[in-house]
């Protein structure tokens, strides 16, 4: 089955403000992703090293309390459950790993692997990834933002010459 | 001021999420292949989506705020570690153009059914153990240089919210302009149909 368009840029970047927008209105703060990985890693060294992970200065206090247990969680279980209704009814669920046409499977999952771990190390050092502190900040004003949101793309443009010839 | 109603319930958060997710899939930001084309410059929907949104949100909380409906300082504003945050998005903006995604798009791939996404994933649970276990060297790094508290674009040029709008609107005007312009020199952006053949089983 053929997949449905998309959504112009203008008219999933209006929707993508109100939601936004009203996210605010109920919670007093934006959107957020990162936040939940941390306490997912929270989870999971509670279970494989629970006395390092309690001992941890940045970690331990999430473990004090249930580290999932918090509306970050829900948020992002929202997301997924939303983008999967978006895949379903657009027609564009696929089971694959999706990579440039000129690149290996192999490749593709170590490259994926790297920039998560990347992405997890500035998303902590930041206090926030693209959704909590590009979005968010950016809807708010705050100058956090701006500065995260300048140095996402000079970044982004700068790898992206490195490895292109993994996505063309 | 009835807003914000500062709810953190399971109800509001499976909403906002609900919403969140379903945008960002309809954008077709589940693919790693249309995010990463922003920054070979063949697609900039990634810019065009972010930046309308930003406008958007941030016209409707300023008119919250002149209609009384929400109070100035209701809402949460981050406050700036200028050094950190820029590191930050720095490595964030590398593990998007190497690893294809965001924290927030990575959800939407693996919505999609994605494998690359769940590697992804487990990509930042390992940054995020690394970032905790390297806490002690990292912390001068994580606290330096930082800002006023909520420090806003208004605090820091002194002029008005509506001016700040304006200004980033007419910026993202000629960001749409110039990005559609680049776009059709590159044979982009991404359509739905290129990136999910229609004869998949």
């Amino acid at each position: 089955m053929s997949p449905r368009p998309f959504w112009s840029p203008l008219w999933a970047g209006i929707a993508l403000g109100l939601a936004l927008f009203l996210t605010f209105v109920l919670t007093g703060h934006g959107l957020g992703s990162s936040g939940f990985f941390t306490r997912l890693t929270a989870e999971i060294g509670q279970w494989l090293a629970p006395e390092l992970t309690a001992a941890n200065r940045y970690l331990g206090d999430y473990v004090r309390g249930e580290p999932l247990q918090a509306w970050i969680t829900w948020e992002v279980l929202g997301a997924f459950i939303g983008a999967l209704v978006g895949a379903f009814s657009g027609r564009r669920f696929r089971p694959q790993v999706e990579r440039g046409p000129s690149s290996g499977m192999g490749s593709r999952l170590v490259l994926a692997l790297i920039g998560g771990i990347l992405t997890g190390l500035g998303a902590r050092l930041a206090r926030g990834c693209t959704s909590g502190l590009g979005l968010s900040g950016g809807a708010a004003l705050a100058v956090g933002g701006f500065v995260f949101l300048i140095c996402f793309f000079a970044a982004g443009f700068l790898f992206s010459f490195i490895v292109r010839r993994y996505w063309q | 001021m009835i807003w914000p109603l500062y709810d953190s319930g399971v109800a509001s958060g499976l909403l906002a999420g609900f919403l969140f997710g379903f945008v960002l899939e309809n954008a077709g930001f589940g693919s790693p292949r249309k995010l990463t084309g922003q920054f070979r410059l063949e697609d900039w929907s990634v810019f065009k989506v972010m930046f309308t949104a930003v406008i958007v949100a941030a016209l409707l909380l300023w008119l919250s705020k002149q209609f009384g409906l929400m109070g100035a300082g209701s809402y949460y504003v981050p406050t700036p570690f200028y050094v950190a945050m820029a590191v930050g998005g720095l490595l964030i903006g590398a593990g998007f153009a190497i690893g294809g995604y965001c924290p927030g798009t990575s959800v939407t791939g693996l919505a999609g059914g994605r494998i690359d996404a769940i590697v992804f994933m487990v990509g930042m649970v390992l940054g995020t153990a690394l970032f905790a276990a390297w806490f002690g060297p990292l912390e001068e790094l994580y606290l330096a240089t930082p800002g006023p508290q909520g420090q806003t674009l208004m605090d820091l040029a002194g002029i008005p919210e509506w001016l700040i709008i304006l200004v980033l609107a007419a910026m993202a005007w000629g960001g749409f302009k110039l990005g559609s312009k680049l776009e059709q020199k590159m044979g982009g952006p991404y359509q739905a149909s290129d990136l999910y053949p229609a004869d998949n089983r």
